[in-house]
């Protein structure tokens, strides 16, 4: 593995040489290093490219790293990653996605992880997206994320996706059906946009479990002329309850659309959603201002703290 | 020492009127003066705080910091000149924790212990607090004392305050009276403190008093507040 291919992989997977416990490094669309543990299984899959990964029931205190990272020009990559997450179960999952392009051709991933949290399993998700360009290339850089997630009986996932620019075009699915009851998910999603970027997030979630609920946050910057739209759809089919907040702050010449959806099939679906959609308060400025930051200053904080 | 020379500060009002808020004031303010700046609502006192730490810019007149022409200069550049200000309605964010204004008022990285230093000193249970987003959860009093925190960080030659005991409950304004006799006596620093709160007026050197946008009154403690407690007599000061 290379210098960029290692600053990829610490960037999108905060991994310095061989990460502990089980991974399976995906390099220019190749396997480029994996290891299982006594209780996590990789297995290559037959018909598709990708890996299922198969979390034994009970297992606590482990993780799995399972970065993707394209360093050639022009490479199209496609991979189908499954999670079977087993009954009990407390894991932590990271994955992250990191393009370096050198050329004038366009890079691609899409991916399409599945993800099946198992009966009482808890699961933290981390996801990275990153881009990086040698300086004077036209090759864009393009990755589309499919996340799709089942959650069981008492099941907990939690999913912390990022994506801060780097990325010409995107586009962000995730669909989650909370089938059991009392299944939880948790969404932190961040995103930033800069130059004539384009980003569409979609989520989709269908609570069908008694007592289900659906916490779904998301944080968006849009600078420049990049654009961005932003879509949740959420359906309460059973006693549930969901809180969506969509925010967003535009700069220059940024144009942000948000469609917010909520549902309630259930008469005691409490579904809530808020959205904001604006620029950067000018006393938020003046205040840091008073501080004697410079207003560029002011304004990398207020981002920065934003989408901490 | 902080001269305003001929200051005037006029907005537009609805009908395009100009509407003068603050009418050709000059004063002086010495060094390690605590200054009380008081007077009927409206009368121009926070136009003349933001006046002097440059949120607004004056219409006419000169700001003269230790010399200095500061009339024209931004916000950022008389911060860094040793100019504080605490705002009487202060700032919320979204993401930003109390430790990250404290680490920039401070102007250099704090650890903890050093960032918890500054709320202990105005009655905050730091540890409850450091981690906190300077948001909505916070309430309008927690919010205040977190805004005189970082002053007390940033430890600059003069600071303005803008109502500091709005919203701050009973126990808690004991207490800052006592930051505030601190940061006078320790520091041997300037204050000018906007307030109607006789306790506050009591322990300054000079008071001010503003009405409609004009110098009422400047002079010694000893010698204004007693007019402003005469009752009825302190009228002259609020017709």
């Amino acid at each position: 593995m290379d210098k960029v291919q290692r600053d990829l992989l610490e960037t999108v997977a905060d991994i310095h040489g061989v990460p502990e416990g089980a991974y399976n490094i995906r390099a220019n669309g190749k396997l480029g290093g994996r290891a299982t543990t006594a209780n996590i299984d990789i297995v290559t899959k037959q018909d598709n490219p990708g890996i299922d990964i198969i979390i034994k029931p009970g297992t606590v205190n482990e993780s799995v790293h399972i970065p993707v990272i394209i360093s050639e020009s022009g490479l199209s990559d496609m991979v189908y990653n499954d999670f079977y997450i087993g009954e009990g179960s407390d894991v932590v999952i990271v994955a992250g996605c990191g393009i370096h392009n050198c050329g004038d051709q366009s890079s691609r991933h899409d991916g399409i992880h599945t993800f099946h949290v198992g009966k009482n399993a808890r699961v933290k998700y981390i996801e990275k997206h990153y881009g990086e360009k040698d300086p004077d290339v036209s090759g864009a850089n393009i990755m589309n994320p499919t996340t799709v997630v089942y959650v069981d009986e008492g099941g907990y996932i939690e999913m912390e996706t990022t994506q801060i620019m780097g990325i010409d075009h995107t586009v962000r699915d995730t669909k989650a059906y909370l089938n059991g009851e009392d299944a939880k998910l948790v969404i932190r999603d961040k995103l930033m946009t800069h130059k004539d970027q384009h980003a569409d997030a979609i989520f989709d979630v269908e609570m069908n479990g008694i007592g289900s609920t659906c916490d779904l946050i998301s944080r968006a910057v849009a600078k420049d002329d990049s654009t961005q739209t932003f879509k949740a759809a959420i359906v309460g089919n059973a006693r549930c309850s969901s809180h969506t907040e969509c925010d967003a702050i535009i700069m220059d010449n940024a144009k942000i659309s948000a469609t917010p959806e909520i549902k309630a099939n259930d008469l005691d679906a409490a579904l809530i959603h808020e959205a904001a959609i604006g620029r950067i308060a000018g006393e938020q400025l003046i205040k840091l201002m008073t501080l004697g930051l410079t207003e560029e200053e002011a304004e990398q904080e207020i981002i920065a703290g934003f989408l901490k | 020492m902080l001269e305003l020379k001929n200051v005037t500060f006029q907005v537009s009002d609805e009908k395009d009127q100009d509407k003068e808020i603050i009418k050709d004031i000059s004063l002086t303010i010495e060094d390690q003066k605590f200054i009380a700046i008081t007077g009927p609502n409206g009368g121009g006192k926070s136009t003349l705080a933001k006046l002097i730490v440059g949120i607004y810019e004056p219409s006419e007149g000169q700001i003269l910091y230790n010399g200095t022409d500061i009339t024209h200069m931004s916000v950022t550049d008389r911060a860094k000149l040793g100019i504080s200000f605490a705002f009487q309605t202060p700032v919320r964010f979204k993401g930003i924790k109390v430790k990250d204004l404290i680490r920039l008022a401070a102007g250099r990285e704090l650890s903890i212990g050093a960032a918890c230093a500054y709320l202990s000193e105005v009655g905050l249970c730091a540890k409850d607090y450091i981690e906190r987003e300077v948001d909505g959860s916070l309430s309008g009093g927690e919010l205040k004392r977190i805004e005189i925190a970082q002053l007390i960080a940033r430890n600059t030659e003069l600071s303005v305050l803008d109502e500091p005991e709005a919203g701050i409950d009973l126990w808690s304004f004991s207490n800052l009276i006592k930051v505030f006799e601190k940061m006078r006596e320790d520091r041997k620093r300037s204050i000018i403190i906007i307030s109607h709160q006789e306790r506050i007026l009591d322990i300054a050197d000079e008071i001010l008093v503003m009405r409609d946008g004009q110098v009422a009154d400047f002079g010694k403690k000893d010698e204004i507040l007693p007019e402003l407690l005469k009752g009825t007599a302190a009228c002259k000061y609020y017709q």
